[in-house]
C-alpha cells in the first residue's frame, strides 16, 4: 500500500511540476514578457490572435448574457444573505434558526462561488461581443500560435554539422532547467491521514507524511548547481555542432560566461547554508518559517542581491545576454536552430526564469512560509503587545494556502526579472567578465567572512530573537 | 596672436552613477511606473499609442489624397465635361475617358460634352493629385479620406464611372462646395458654342 502510494504521489508531484513549469508558466511567460515590455513602452503588445466564432454562436452568446448576469446577481444575493446569517449566528453564539450552521457555510461557499463564476462568464461573453465575435483572451492565444508555428516549421539541420550533437543540444539545455524543480519544496509536508482536521502547531504527528517535493535529497541545493551546470554543455555543443562560426563563438561565449558565473553563484549562496545550517531546501524553508525570512538577515540581504545578479548572468538573459547579439554574433549558438529545436531553447530559458524565482523565494523569501500562518491556522499578533487573534484552519487548506502563496512569490519574482530584462542596457563582454571576477567574486567571499563573523559573534541569534519578539 | 580657447569640461560621472546600483534602481522605478500606469491605471491616464487597426481607425489628415471620386450635379449626372485635362495631366496615364455629346434637346447640347466612359486604374495611379489640379470643373476629387479597399483581384481596382460617382466625399455628400451654373440658370453667362464667345 505504501509503495504504491509513494509511487503514485511522486508521479502526481512530477506531473504537477511539469504542468506548472512547461504547461503554464513557460507559455504564459512568453506572452507576459512581450506584453509587459509593450506596456512599459506604451504599446499594446501581442493581442490580436483570435478564434473567430460563427455568427450563430455569437448570437447565442449575446442572448445568454443577460440571464447570466441576472443569475449572478441572484446567487450573489443568496450568498450575502447566508453571510449575514452566519455573522448573526457567530455573534449570538448559538443557532436558533431552522437551518444548520454547516449547511449555511456550504451554501455560502457554493452560492458565492457560483455568483463569482457567473459574473466572470458574463464578463467573458461581453468581451467576445465587444470584439465582434472573436475570442482574443488578451493575447493569450499568441503562445498557442507560436507553438503551432514551431511545430510546423522546417526543422533545418546544417548539412555539414554534427547531426547527433545538434539534436542533443536543445534537450540538454531544457531538461536540467526542469530538473532543478525536483528538490524545491512547494509547501510544508502533507499529513495524509488528517487532511480535514486542525493539526497542533508543534510536535511530531504519526501517520503517513507526504513531503510536497519530488525528491528530498540531502545535497539539496548542490543538486541544483550540478544539474544547472549541465546546461553549459547544451549551449557549448549546440554552438559546436552548428558548423557555423557565429554559432561557435556564441557557444564559447555562453560556456565561458556560465562557467564564470557558476563559481559566483555557488559562493553567493554559501552564507545561506551557514545561517540555515543545511543544504536541504525544505530545511531552509522550515528555518525561515520558524525564525525570520532570509532576506531580513543583514548579510543574507547582500547575498540575495549578488545571487540575483549571478543567476541572471547564469541564465544568459538581458543585461547579460552576450552569447547572442545581432550586430556581432547574429543569434549566437541559436543561429542555425529553427522550429521546435529552437522552441526548446526558448522554453528552457523561460523555465530557467521560473526556477530562478522558485530558488530565490525558497532561500531568501521563506518559500512556502506565509506570515502569521502556522500549522494550526492563522495567528495575528502585534509587536510588543500580547494581544493576538487566531483563526484555526484545517490542514488541507493550510497546505493549499502555502502552495498558493509560494506560487504568488514566484510570479512576483518573475515579474521583477522581466522588469530587469526590459529596463537595463546590456554589458560589454569584458565588463561582464570583470564584474564577475573582480567584483562579484571578492564581494561574495567577503560576504562569507562577514556571515561567519555574524554567526560567531552571536549577533545572528540576537537578531533573530529581536525579530521574533517583533512578530 | 593669442587664440581664445573656451575649455569645456568633459561631463564626468558622479559617484552615484559610477556605483551603478542607484541608477539601476532609478531606471527600474521609471519602467515600473510606466508599466503600472499603462496596465492598471485608470483608462484616462493610459498612454498606449497602439491603434487596434481594423476596429479603430485614425482619421487621415484633411488634405490626404484618397481614392478618386467624380462629383455630381444636383440632378445626379457627372460634373465632368470630358475635357480630357485630367487624363492629359496624369503622369501614370491611368485615366481613360471616352467623351460623348448630350442629346440635341438637352440644354447642354452644343455647350459641353459628358464622359460616356470614365475609367481609372487605381493600381497604376500614383496618387499625385495632378488630375484634381487639372480639372477645370472640380469634377474629380480625392477628398474621400479612404485608401483603396484591398482585394485579391486586379479587376477590382479598375474603377468605372458608376463606381467613381458612387463614392461620397469625406463629408458624405456627392456634390462639391463650388457652385455650378447650368445652362438655362439665371446665373449662367449664356455663352455657348453656337452663339459664340
Ligand atoms: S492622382 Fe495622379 S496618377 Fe492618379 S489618376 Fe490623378 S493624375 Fe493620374
Ligand atoms: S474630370 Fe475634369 S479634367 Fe477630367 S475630363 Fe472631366 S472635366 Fe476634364
Amino acid at each position: 500500500m505504501t509503495t504504491t502510494f509513494l509511487v503514485t504521489s511522486s508521479l502526481v508531484k512530477v506531473l504537477v511540476i511539469l504542468l506548472i513549469t512547461v504547461g503554464v508558466f513557460a507559455p504564459i511567460l512568453i506572452w507576459a514578457e512581450r506584453r509587459q515590455s509593450a506596456m512599459i513602452q506604451d504599446r499594446l503588445g501581442p493581442s490580436r490572435a483570435a478564434i473567430v466564432l460563427p455568427a450563430s454562436a455569437v448570437a447565442f452568446i449575446d442572448r445568454a448574457r443577460l440571464p447570466m448576469w441576472r443569475l449572478a446577481a441572484l446567487t450573489g444575493i443568496v450568498a450575502i444573505v447566508a453571510l449575514v446569517t452566519l455573522t448573526f449566528v457567530a455573534l449570538k453564539g448559538s443557532n436558533p434558526l431552522p437551518i444548520s450552521t454547516s449547511s449555511l457555510t456550504s451554501s455560502l461557499i457554493a452560492f458565492g462561488a457560483a455568483s463569482v463564476l457567473l459574473r466572470a462568464g458574463y464578463g467573458m461573453h461581453s468581451m467576445i461581443i465587444r470584439n465582434s465575435g472573436k475570442i482574443m483572451l488578451i493575447g493569450l492565444l499568441h503562445p498557442v500560435a507560436d507553438a503551432l508555428k514551431f511545430i510546423f516549421k522546417e526543422d533545418f539541420v546544417p548539412p555539414k554539422g554534427d547531426k547527433l550533437l545538434f539534436s542533443l543540444g536543445p534537450i540538454i539545455a531544457l531538461i536540467p532547467a526542469i530538473g532543478a524543480f525536483a528538490v524545491i519544496p512547494f509547501a510544508s509536508s502533507l499529513h495524509w491521514d488528517y487532511l480535514d482536521q486542525v493539526l497542533p502547531r508543534t510536535g511530531e504527528i504519526a501517520g503517513l507524511v507526504v513531503p510536497l517535493q519530488v525528491a528530498s535529497l540531502n545535497v539539496g541545493i548542490l543538486f541544483i548547481f550540478a544539474i544547472a551546470s549541465t546546461g553549459i554543455i547544451g549551449a557549448a555543443i549546440s554552438g559546436y555542432a552548428s558548423d557555423n562560426k557565429f554559432s561557435l563563438l556564441g557557444g564559447i561565449r555562453a560556456a565561458s560566461q556560465m562557467v564564470s558565473y557558476e563559481v559566483v553563484l555557488g559562493l553567493t549562496l554559501v552564507p545561506a547554508f551557514m545561517v540555515y545550517a543545511s543544504l536541504r531546501l525544505e530545511d531552509m524553508a522550515t528555518w525561515q518559517h520558524d525564525h525570520v525570512w532570509g532576506i531580513f538577515v543583514p548579510p543574507l540581504t547582500l547575498a540575495a542581491v549578488t545571487f540575483v545578479v549571478a543567476a541572471i548572468a547564469e541564465t544568459k538573459r538581458v543585461p547579460f545576454d552576450l552569447p547572442e547579439g545581432e550586430s556581432e554574433l547574429v543569434g549566437g549558438y541559436l543561429t542555425e536552430y529553427s522550429g521546435m529545436k529552437f522552441g526548446m531553447f526558448f522554453m528552457g530559458e523561460f523555465v530557467e526564469v521560473v526556477s530562478l524565482a522558485a530558488i530565490f523565494s525558497v532561500i531568501f523569501l521563506g518559500g512556502w512560509d506565509v506570515p502569521f500562518l502556522y500549522r494550526d491556522g492563522f495567528e495575528f499578533s502585534l509587536p510588543f503587545v500580547s494581544a493576538s487573534y487566531s483563526v484555526p484552519v484545517v490542514h488541507w487548506l493550510v497546505v493549499a494556502i502555502q502552495f498558493g502563496v509560494f506560487l504568488f512569490k514566484i510570479v512576483a519574482l518573475i515579474w521583477f526579472q522581466l522588469m530587469i530584462r526590459w529596463s537595463l542596457p546590456r554589458f560589454r563582454y569584458d565588463q561582464l567578465m570583470s564584474l564577475c571576477w573582480k567584483g562579484m567574486l571578492p564581494l561574495s567571499l567577503l560576504n562569507i567572512l562577514a556571515v561567519g563573523a555574524f554567526i560567531l559573534s552571536g549577533w545572528l541569534d540576537g537578531w533573530v530573537a529581536f525579530f521574533e519578539k517583533l512578530f | 596672436m593669442t587664440v581664445e580657447v573656451k575649455v569645456i569640461k568633459k561631463p564626468g560621472r558622479t559617484l552615484a552613477e559610477q556605483a551603478y546600483v542607484p541608477e539601476i534602481a532609478k531606471g527600474l522605478g521609471f519602467a515600473m511606473g510606466r508599466f503600472f500606469k499603462n496596465t492598471f491605471g485608470p483608462q484616462a491616464k493610459k498612454e498606449i499609442d497602439t491603434v487596434k487597426y481594423p476596429e479603430e481607425k485614425v482619421e487621415y489628415p484633411e488634405r490626404f489624397r484618397g481614392i478618386h471620386r467624380l462629383t455630381q450635379r444636383s440632378d445626379g449626372s457627372p460634373r465632368c465635361v470630358a475635357c480630357l485635362c485630367c487624363s492629359t495631366a496624369c503622369p501614370a496615364q491611368c485615366i481613360h475617358i471616352e467623351p460623348a455629346e448630350y442629346e440635341p434637346d438637352d440644354p447642354r447640347h452644343g455647350y459641353e460634352r459628358y464622359p460616356s466612359v470614365f475609367v481609372i486604374d487605381e493600381l497604376r495611379c500614383i496618387f499625385c493629385g495632378y488630375c484634381v489640379e487639372a480639372c477645370p470643373c472640380d469634377a474629380i476629387r480625392m477628398d474621400t479620406g479612404m485608401h483603396m479597399p484591398p482585394s485579391t483581384s486586379r479587376d477590382h481596382f479598375i474603377y468605372d464611372k458608376e463606381t467613381l460617382l458612387s463614392i461620397p466625399g469625406r463629408d458624405g455628400t456627392y456634390l462639391t462646395a463650388n457652385p455650378r451654373h447650368e445652362p438655362g440658370d439665371d446665373t449662367h453667362p449664356g455663352i455657348d458654342r453656337e452663339r459664340g464667345h
